[in-house]
């Protein structure tokens, strides 16, 4: 009991220190007057008097809502066709829903740039064969073309599942009253599928409204979150109005969030069916058959467009004004990998640290919350979730704001360590982490950890020799995918790195990224990086499996 | 909706249906009159719902016909086949008000919207919903949904109505006047229907007519009186009430291949001094209105339903009685 005590509020000052602290900082210092004086509305009055702020957070509307509109377009004949129709490309489809979270879209940015711009191969041999250019690129675009190239898979798993867990009578009662085809799908199906698609959709705002990078790297400065970054590593961490814009984000992500939950208010259609199947899948004729292919390889060439222009760009010589490199050369690998080799150890390191505490912190509060009975122990699971609706770029704010006064005893700011870059990562990435800890703990029967008590075993032996045996792998798949993520994660980053000597890959790469000489080497990190996530992605699901066959669940 | 429609007569000849190396229907033929209700009966699993999905359209036989109204349905995909089914799980969609979910067939048929709102409050009104036109299905109770389900299915004024087991997600209490309601309403609508069920009691209450089958075949066809007193063969004298089964060792005699049968109520016990059938209690249960006693013939065991009064002398487990069978109660079926 005092044991559990102890636990609990280890993990609330934690949580206090790195997550709560920050985020009020930076909320008490946009509701104050420049210098110090008293709380105030007035830089917020600012704020909606200010062109650029006004514009940019429209902008920042903008291109959420248009990349949700776009990710919709190409998830919807995907989800439709997949799940509607007996179709071999259907496996091929559902391998999409992985590519996103092995790269992040800011690392193909300036690749895409030169696939898609307006110099870039295909507009080139488009001017060449047709006489007239796109411009996919140009400004907002670039950012919602690439956005939603990236994220539409989110959509696009939450829909099929729930397109997939329809009770097949839902439909064959339509059908019975007269209904088929597209217009049973609009009348039944989709409805029926929209609180999974709201989960995507929403998902995808957020993660759209709170990037930094990726409208950086195209050259778009005029969105909220650039602006955030923009003005503390600009004017500096006294100017109230980065306070500001982090304030109107976090409203932003939590708006997000309570409209989605109001939406789906009353909408889980799951609970009220018996699930299974859907419709009888139908097999597609032959020209149906060949436009569903053509549609299919053009998605997967979109997706895969990165990725493509990445590896492309990583052994380039030069590549500009032509739809090809001129030639190629492994230059950059050898760069990237000698003098340029501190990125790569300091993502490890950072990645691997931070992906432990948050399986430590995560599987303690899963623990606290599922098994004790400690009062306010649900405070924890709220307090580590809030950081869902913490973008990056504030949360760096709110550490660099909080901690920069606080020195160490030689003298250093506590803010400037690279400790700190560690412990927010391992903030942004502890919700994941929480959820994988829940669900190992959950598979587990509460009477084996009893049967152990009532042989003699105390709480705490109990809970070494049993319940922690029992949820590693859980705990494991946890652990990779929040390395993964964090390998690649940047917003944080990027306000919080104070020299090159502390900086992880994804901040390398944005730095290579800025210079034409840099790109090369730029695109070869990212190549390394999505190889580090993507063996990630394997060993987590390798991890899964093998648990799951560990506990006999697996026939 | 009011006034009935020209009902419509269902054919079904030689139909074989296999889902893979299962054989679920197997030969299959009915012939079902315009304006009948009409039960298939049977064990759970024989293929009931199979074929009430053949007739809907959901299922496709290998060999065999479907007839509605003189006319092969076979080219016909569900959405064209005006035949309602009323699921076993309602299938209400959770997304639209008890009204909208009423309304769906109708929009289909894209009616106008004046004939819309007519027929759905006319539908709501027939089952006695109309005050729970803007609920949600999941704001109604087991009851209130089915009748919804099948408000549903005859606003569109079908010609032919299909009930997969309407009665066996709701309680008890309520399946008996649920059926007694399904039942007037059939009446007054004059609608061919085809009740799917596994409970004999159901199907004798308030069907015309059922069909009893078995492991995907169709046993026998008859009225309920008619099956219960003749049943064709032991699976359906079995499946309609009790019946007790002897075969040549009973010591009574019984055509070769032959077995007899007899219902519980239809003997009586008496001394066992002469008796042709005799042998000891081995069971005795008070009913009530009756007395069920089980009797050892040989290596059998029958059951006698004798009906109790006060005064009535009792038997007692282990006395050696007779049992008295009128020959015209004696059934010979196929073994
Ligand atoms: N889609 C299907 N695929 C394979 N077997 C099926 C399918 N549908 C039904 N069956 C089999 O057909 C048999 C009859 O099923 P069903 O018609 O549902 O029986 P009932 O409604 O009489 O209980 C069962 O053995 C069932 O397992
Ligand atoms: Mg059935």
């Amino acid at each position: 009991m005092r044991g559990q005590y102890l636990l609990a509020l280890a993990i609330a000052l934690f949580l206090g220190v790195f997550l709560i602290v920050p985020v009020a900082t930076v909320v008490y210092v946009a509701f104050t007057e420049k210098g110090g004086g008293g709380l105030t509305l007035v830089n917020f009055l600012d704020f909606g008097r200010t062109d650029l702020f006004v514009r940019s957070f429209w902008n920042s509307v903008y291109v959420s809502a248009m990349t949700v509109v776009w990710a919709s377009v190409l998830a919807l004949p995907l989800a439709y066709l997949t799940t509607r129709f007996e179709f071999r490309g259907a496996m091929l489809v559902q391998t999409l829903g992985f590519l996103p979270l092995i790269m992040p879209p800011f690392v193909g940015a300036v690749a895409m740039q030169l696939l898609f711009g307006r110099n870039g191969s295909v507009n080139l041999l488009l001017d060449e064969w047709f006489d007239f250019k796109i411009g996919f690129m140009e400004g907002l675009n670039g950012v919602i073309f690439l956005q939603a190239i990236h994220y539409f898979p989110f959509i696009l798993v939450n829909l099929s599942a729930a397109l997939r867990n329809i009770d097949r009578s839902m439909e064959e009662a339509a059908q019975n009253l007269g209904s088929h085809g597209l217009r049973l799908f609009r009348r039944i199906a989709l409805p029926l599928a929209l609180p999974g698609y709201i989960a995507g959709a929403s998902l995808v705002f957020v993660k759209v409204f709170d990037d930094v990078a990726t409208p950086l790297l195209l050259n778009v400065k005029e969105m909220l979150a650039p602006q955030a970054y923009l003005r503390i590593t600009s004017i500096g961490i006294d100017d109230p109005m980065g306070y500001v814009i982090s304030v109107v984000l976090i409203l932003v992500a939590v708006a997000t969030m309570w409209a989605t939950a109001l939406v789906m208010k009353g909408k889980d259609y799951a609970t009220t069916q018996r699930g299974g199947g859907g419709l009888a899948r139908r097999k597609l004729r032959p020209r149906e058959q060949a436009l569903a292919y053509a549609v299919v390889f053009f998605i997967l060439a979109l997706v895969l467009a990165p990725h493509v222009g990445l590896v492309l760009l990583s052994f380039a010589t030069v590549w500009s004004f032509s739809p090809l490199p001129d030639g190629y050369t492994l230059a950059h690998y050898t760069r990237v990998l000698g003098d340029s080799s501190v990125y790569i150890k300091n993502t490890l390191l950072y990645a691997g640290l931070a992906a432990t505490i948050d399986v430590v912190i995560g599987g303690a509060i899963a623990y606290l919350v599922l098994r004790t009975r400690l009062r306010g122990r649900q405070w924890l699971d709220w307090a580590a979730s809030t950081a869902l609706a913490v973008p990056g770029v504030v949360l760096g704010i709110g550490y660099l704001r909080a901690f920069y006064g606080v020195n160490l005893p030689d003298g250093t700011p506590l803010a400037t360590l690279w400790i700190v870059i560690v412990l927010a990562i391992a903030i942004r990435r502890l919700p994941y982490a929480l959820r994988a800890a829940y669900a190992a703990l959950q598979q587990i029967s509460i009477s084996l950890e009893e049967a152990a008590e009532n042989l003699g075993a105390t709480k705490a032996r109990t809970v070494r020799r049993v319940v922690i045996p029992l949820m590693t792998g859980g705990l494991l798949a946890g652990f990779v995918t929040s390395f993964a993520t964090a390998a690649v994660e940047l917003s944080a980053v990027l306000i919080l790195v104070q020299s090159n000597s502390d900086a992880p890959l994804a901040y390398g790469l944005y730095v290579l990224m800025q210079t034409p000489a840099g790109r090369g080497a730029g695109a070869a990190l990212g190549v390394i990086a999505v190889l580090i996530v993507a063996v990630c992605m394997w060993l987590s699901q390798l991890a899964a499996d093998r648990s799951q066959r560990a506990r006999g669940l697996d026939i | 909706m009011s006034k009935p429609a020209r009902a419509v007569g269902i054919e079904i000849t030689g139909v074989n249906l296999s889902y893979g190396a299962t054989h679920v229907l197997k030969d299959v033929a009915l012939s079902i009159r315009p304006g009948e209700f009409f039960a298939f009966l049977g064990p759970s699993g024989c293929g009931k719902t199979t074929l009430l999905r053949l007739i809907a359209g959901f299922a496709q036989a290998q060999t065999g016909k479907v007839l509605l109204d003189g006319q092969d349905v076979a080219p016909l995909p569900p959405w064209k086949r005006d035949v309602g089914m009323v699921f076993q799980s309602y299938a209400l969609w959770p997304h639209m008000t008890v009204a909208k979910n009423v309304a769906f067939g109708l929009e289909e048929r894209r009616l106008p919207r004046r004939e819309i709102d007519r027929r759905v409050a006319e539908a709501l009104d027939l089952v006695g919903l109309s005050a729970f036109a803007e609920r949600r299905p999941a704001q109604l109770s087991g009851g209130q949904q089915q009748r919804v389900a099948v408000a549903r299915t005859i606003a569109i004024e079908p010609k032919v109505l299909l009930l997969d087991e309407p009665l066996s997600n709701l309680d008890a209490k309520m399946r008996v006047s649920v059926r007694r309601e399904l039942r007037s309403l059939q009446q007054r609508l004059g609608l061919t229907t085809i009740f799917v069920t596994h409970d004999q009691e159901e199907a004798n209450t308030i069907c015309d007519r059922i069909a009893v089958m078995d492991a995907g075949t169709v046993q026998q066809v008859g009225t309920p009186m008619e099956l219960y007193e003749n049943p064709a063969n032991l699976f359906v004298a079995n499946f309609l009430g009790s019946a007790n089964i002897l075969d040549e060792r009973a010591g009574v005699p019984i055509p070769a291949g032959k077995r007899l049968v007899f219902r519980p109520q239809h003997a009586a016990l008496t001394s066992p001094e002469g008796a042709p059938l005799r042998g000891p209690v081995t069971h005795r249960e008070f009913l009530g209105a009756t007395v069920r006693y089980a009797v050892r013939i040989g290596e059998s065991e029958v059951l006698i339903e004798t009906p109790f009064q006060s005064g009535n002398e009792m038997r007692s487990v282990g006395d050696q009685v007779g049992v008295d069978l009128p020959p015209r109660r004696m059934l010979f079926l196929p073994a």
